[in-house]
């Protein structure tokens, strides 16, 4: 395991069986060139549930992220091994080299840590990936932009200006734009980096509620440097340094009584 | 290991520095007023009640730092639960301290009377016994031993069984010779606030329990089921 931690082998995962899994990780190794960023992590995504990532900068928290919807395939040198079966899509190995990577990301969206809205009108950012997968009528194009919209709770905000630049809303709302745009193209998991490192208080606020609400519908991976915010937001909590996964389970007993040292002292605010 | 912001430590420190000095006074107060209750000893009676006010005092304190802890660091772990653990402590201590005052304002009164020299023997046993186990679930405090605070949980029944024979005692007292009611109903409600105070001390092994493991104790403690009958 890893030589750089003292007590490496201090490690808790448990599984999680009175769910369905949406996806399933194992024992899954990443590099970037020789640099081994995730060591033999192996977890488990509940199906329509909040599972949130914490950990230390640089810890491969945003990796395992990113290996999830194949991110890492855009950059050369950057190769995974293990095995990541998804449940909705039959069970198949996402990691393998013959899945279609657009049909993938259409599956699994992605919101980054700054809000990235096209410079485009309102409607036409949540309707551009809609437009790469679907051709939809006028009609059924405005319902699901609509739909996405209100799901991502900025409809009220943003109803009667559909149609001026994406790039004049808040830092707040373009986030949730990003949401909007993510499920809009009805997606099962949504994958959220660090989605509310860039906004105030209040907008975090609304963008926890939006997670919040859209458990019913998707399964919802999201990394934060916030503690508060997973403890707030996720049902299980997966607590991962120097590329292990070193603690995993329900997010309630992860904050009242971690079974790992490290976990402990990283949530308690002792290191990291 | 101690948290990245030295301050919070402190802090946490502060708190429990003043929750040991809580504990030390709670456990004074009940050893002296059993000694005022069995030496008649008025003055004695008169600082436990005046020491009272310290006590509420520190309650105050610790309440008002472990508020203003939560609202600014966010506890989590065993930081939270040690922190909702000294304010649920310090309540009971709290209790302990008004339950002692309480014994030695009867204390006065029984002081005017004529000695029942047996019975006061009885309750000062008892009051041993229960001063004894406060004393046990402090040291268990000091020494974050939560065996220590179980096994002070288990010898709950005992504290019972001596309220229980008190009780018979006095009635029998009480109807031998009208004469000792007034001092033998303050006995009583002694003796019922001794039992109470070792039921506060069973809270805190209880909460202890809990800061030190994170694990809830939910079985039923032991219980003393002919004191609930001899009660009706």
């Amino acid at each position: 395991m890893n030589s750089l931690a003292p007590d490496a082998f201090d490690t808790s995962v448990t599984k999680i069986t009175d769910r369905k899994i949406e996806l399933d990780i194992q024992n899954l190794d990443f590099y970037y060139g020789k640099t081994h960023a995730l060591k033999g992590v192996s977890m488990q995504i509940a199906d329509k549930a909040v599972t949130a990532l914490i950990g230390p900068s640089g810890c491969g928290k945003s990796t395992l992220l990113r290996v999830m919807n194949r991110m890492y395939n855009l950059y050369p040198g950057q190769r995974a091994t293990g095995k990541i079966t998804m449940g909705d899509l039959g069970g198949i190995d996402i990691l393998s080299p013959s899945v279609n990577l657009p049909m993938l990301r259409s599956k699994i969206g992605m919101v980054f840590q700054k809000p990235t809205p096209f410079p485009m009108s309102i409607y036409d950012n949540v309707a551009f990936g809609v437009r790469l997968y679907e051709t939809l009528g006028k009609a059924d194009m405005d319902g699901r932009v609509e739909e996405a919209l209100r799901k991502s709770a900025l409809w009220d905000e943003v109803k009667d200006k559909l149609h001026t630049s994406g790039l004049g809303l808040s830092g707040g709302q373009q986030q949730r734009l990003c949401v909007a745009r993510g499920i809009a193209v009805q997606p099962e998991i949504l994958l959220l980096d660090e989605p509310t490192s860039a906004l105030d208080p209040i907008s975090s606020a609304k963008l926890e509620e939006t997670v919040t609400q859209l458990k019913s519908d998707y399964t919802i991976v999201i990394v934060t440097h916030n503690l508060g915010q997973a403890a707030r937001v996720s049902n299980y909590t997966g607590f991962m340094y120097l590329g292990e996964l070193v603690e995993f389970g329900e997010t309630a007993g992860m904050f009242t009584k971690p079974v790992t040292k490290r976990a402990s002292d990283y949530i308690t605010g002792r290191f990291g | 290991m101690e948290h990245t912001v030295r301050a919070y430590d402190e802090e946490l420190d502060a708190i429990t520095a003043e929750l040991s000095r809580m504990g030390g006074l709670a456990e004074a107060e009940v050893s002296d007023a059993i000694r005022a209750i069995s030496r008649r000893d008025v003055s004695l009676a008169q600082a436990v009640i005046g020491r009272d006010a310290k006590l509420d005092e520190l309650e105050a304190d610790i309440e008002r730092k472990a508020i203003r802890l939560i609202a600014i660091r966010q506890p989590v772990a065993d930081d939270l639960r040690r922190t909702v653990a000294a304010m649920k402590i310090s309540m009971n201590l709290e209790r302990i301290g008004d339950l002692a005052k309480n014994i030695a304002k009867r204390a006065l009164v029984i002081a005017e009377s004529d000695p029942l020299t047996p019975l006061t023997r009885s309750i000062e046993r008892m009051g041993e016994l229960v001063a004894g186990r406060l004393k046990d679930v402090l040291d268990a405090f000091a020494s974050r031993d939560p065996d220590r605070a179980v096994s002070v949980r288990e010898r709950d029944k005992e504290v019972d069984e001596h309220y229980d024979a008190i009780f018979r005692e006095l009635l029998t007292y009480m109807m031998g010779d009208p004469r000792t009611i007034t001092s033998c109903a303050h006995l009583l409600f002694v003796a019922k606030n001794l039992e109470r105070i070792g039921d506060h001390a069973t809270n805190i092994a209880e909460i202890l329990y809990y800061e030190i493991t994170g694990i809830e104790l939910t079985e039923q403690r032991p219980k003393w089921d002919a004191l609930e009958q001899a009660e009706r």
